[in-house]
């Protein structure tokens, strides 16, 4: 066995010209599959990611008909207390001016209460959040993120720093980390933001009202019962029309997601495995013009003794270790190319590194090729009469 | 431990029937000095194939150390012609990708000779034949008559029962045949039963016995 892959690997060195056109589809073929699924999980690796980071262990519920009998913070505050269901928190958004000293700039501003930053995972850098007492007063208190930080007041450190929203002053009590993996981050929508007390923005905005349509719920203990207690309320109140309201979680967009992906993955692999299929075809047709060219080389070892098997077994393992090594050369290359896009794509936080499953299926893939392919030929050269073989060609 | 009875082979040209071998019957004993004569078209090369295992009679029966060859399978073939028979062809034969040595060893490895034994045994018959300093060279970097010495010493490595030369010398100049003559009569000499096919009839009289074919038949011609 050792002296056969000794003697395939010769006879590729060989001629290693042809060897490495042969092997040129083969390398072609693992590039394709090996980068393609890469891409594609690394990218939708990184949009899961922040998908998962906006909290799984929250649902999102808006209101699209309040039939006479709308949300208020009051009912908001009843329902934190019934089972299943763990802190409440309304969403209200709008665009506002802001304005700190000589700068303006366009700012996001979300209206909510104390349980927001909980549910939605907020993580404060300096500073509090906003508090109960904020939102029962109306006070003006804001906490930006960040990117409102920098861009509006030119410093981080700006907690008591005065901001106007929309000519109303503001002051900031609390800074909060860029969430650099949101989804609004991800998609590129507009990341800096103020969040005020619900009742605050009611005053700022015309478009708010004490009247509830979206907010976000954290389970007691885990989703499914949530999501039943919350239903079960939302049909209670609004007449059991389940079109009223939506109540939705992440879980749901991941799954979609993940199919997409799988979709996508399934799909490209494909392609990239019909384009090994055809090296491995370039490999059968190089092995049975080598079969020929050696006819008289297999009459030789043939005369002096080699059976059936140990010919099958030379020309199989040639071509075994013909698409092996080619498939080594694409798994080597794939890793540069991935490395080379990685470097040019590395702004956009997302990361691309060699699936070692889809290596590994590579592999298999291309061996599984090698012997398929390598068959015909091998069986054909096993197969040749000595004497007809000892005298071809002179 | 040679036995020939009644063989032939036929080739079939179109439709009519061509005798390659008709009813032939040879008998050699163990450690003759054989040679086997004949113009070319007379059925020398398939006599030789039939007694060398590379192919098989249509009828009649041979029998090599007693035992009938005719019921073997290719794989059986291919062992017999590996432990039992040394070819020494008028081309040579060698491969050429591998060395003077690889090539000797070869029928080694398929015997699935250890690997120490084999360096040995590759050693000695490169020996025999006087070719040691050149056994790290390929086929292409050899004159005609080492090449030939070569595939002596890859034909006797395995001790083979029979050593058998079709046109050994054929590619060779005059001075060369000697030399490679000299080297069957010394591994004669050292009890190896040698059959030599050739139209050569200087090559043909240094044998002990010399065998007539013509038109498939043989014909003995005493000593």
């Amino acid at each position: 066995m050792i002296q056969s892959f000794k003697m395939a690997v010769k006879s590729i060195a060989g001629n290693k010209f042809r060897a490495f056109l042969t092997m040129l589809g083969i390398i072609i073929g693992v590039m394709a599959l090996v980068i393609l699924v890469s891409l594609v999980s690394g990218a939708t690796g990184s949009v899961t990611d922040s998908i998962s980071s906006l909290g799984s262990d929250m649902l999102t519920v808006s209101i699209s008909d309040d039939k006479g009998n709308p949300i208020t913070l009051q009912t908001l505050e009843e329902w934190m207390d019934e089972a299943g269901i763990g802190l409440i928190a309304p969403s209200a958004e709008t665009s506002a001016t802001a304005r700190y000293e000589g700068t303006s700039g366009s700012v996001t501003v979300y209206g909510t209460t104390p349980a927001y930053e909980s549910v939605n995972g907020l993580s404060l850098l300096l500073g509090r959040f906003l508090k109960f007492a904020d939102v029962d007063n109306h006070t003006n208190v804001a906490v930006i993120n960040e990117t409102a930080a920098t861009e509006l007041i030119g410093y981080t450190d700006c907690i008591g720093e005065e901001i106007s929203l929309n000519g109303v002053k503001f002051t900031v009590v609390g800074l909060l980390e860029d969430d650099e993996e949101s989804l609004t981050a991800v998609f590129g929508r507009g990341s800096v933001v103020a969040y005020i007390p619900y009742t605050s923005l009611m005053r700022l905005s015309s478009n708010v009202s004490s009247q509830i349509t979206s907010f976000y719920v954290s389970a007691e203990t885990d989703m499914d019962t949530a999501k039943n207690a919350v239903t079960e309320l939302l049909m209670e109140r609004f007449d059991q029309d389940d079109d009223a309201f939506s109540v939705s979680s992440q879980d749901a967009l991941e799954d979609a997601m993940g199919s997409v992906t799988s979709v996508l993955t399934i799909l490209l692999g494909g392609i990239a495995g019909i384009s090994l299929i055809v090296g491995g075809i370039g490999i059968m047709n190089i092995m049975l013009v080598t079969v020929t060219e050696r006819t008289r080389e297999i009459g030789i070892r043939k005369a002096i003794g080699a059976g059936r098997g140990v010919i099958l077994q030379q020309f199989l393992l040639e071509s075994v270790v013909l698409c092996m090594f080619g498939c080594m050369i694409g798994v080597f290359l794939s890793w540069v190319v991935l490395r080379v896009v990685s470097v040019v794509v590395s702004s956009l936080s997302m990361s691309f590194s060699l699936e070692w499953n889809v290596v590994l299926i590579a592999v298999g893939f291309c061996f599984l090729i090698g012997i398929v392919f390598g068959l015909y030929p091998a069986n054909k050269a096993a197969k040749m009469a000595p004497i007809d073989a000892l005298h071809y060609g002179g | 431990m040679i036995d020939l009875k009644n063989v032939s082979r036929i080739y079939r040209i179109g439709s009519t029937k061509v005798y390659a071998l008709n009813k032939a019957n040879l008998h050699i004993d163990e450690g003759e000095f054989v040679s086997i004569i004949g113009p070319s078209g007379s059925g020398k090369s398939t006599l030789m194939n039939i007694v060398g295992c590379l192919d098989t009679a249509d009828s009649g029966e041979y029998l090599l150390d007693d035992v009938p060859i005719e019921d073997y399978t290719e794989n059986e073939l291919a062992r017999i012609r590996n432990q039992k028979i040394g070819f020494v062809f008028q081309s040579f034969n060698l491969i050429n990708k591998l060395t003077a040595e690889e090539n000797v060893e070869l029928p080694l490895i398929y015997q699935r000779v250890g690997k120490a034994e084999r360096k040995a045994r590759v050693a000695e018959a490169l020996e025999r034949v006087d070719l040691s300093k050149r056994a790290r060279h390929l086929p292409s970097e050899l004159s005609g008559g080492q090449q030939q010495r070569v595939a002596i010493a890859r034909a006797i490595v395995t001790r083979p029962s029979l050593i058998l030369g079709d046109e050994p010398t054929g590619n060779l100049d005059s001075r060369t045949t000697e030399e490679i003559m000299g080297i069957f009569h010394d591994l004669h000499r050292q009890g190896n039963t040698i059959v030599l096919i050739t139209h050569d009839q200087e090559v043909a009289a240094q044998a002990s016995r010399i065998v007539h074919i013509r038109d498939g038949k043989l014909s003995e011609v005493g000593v």
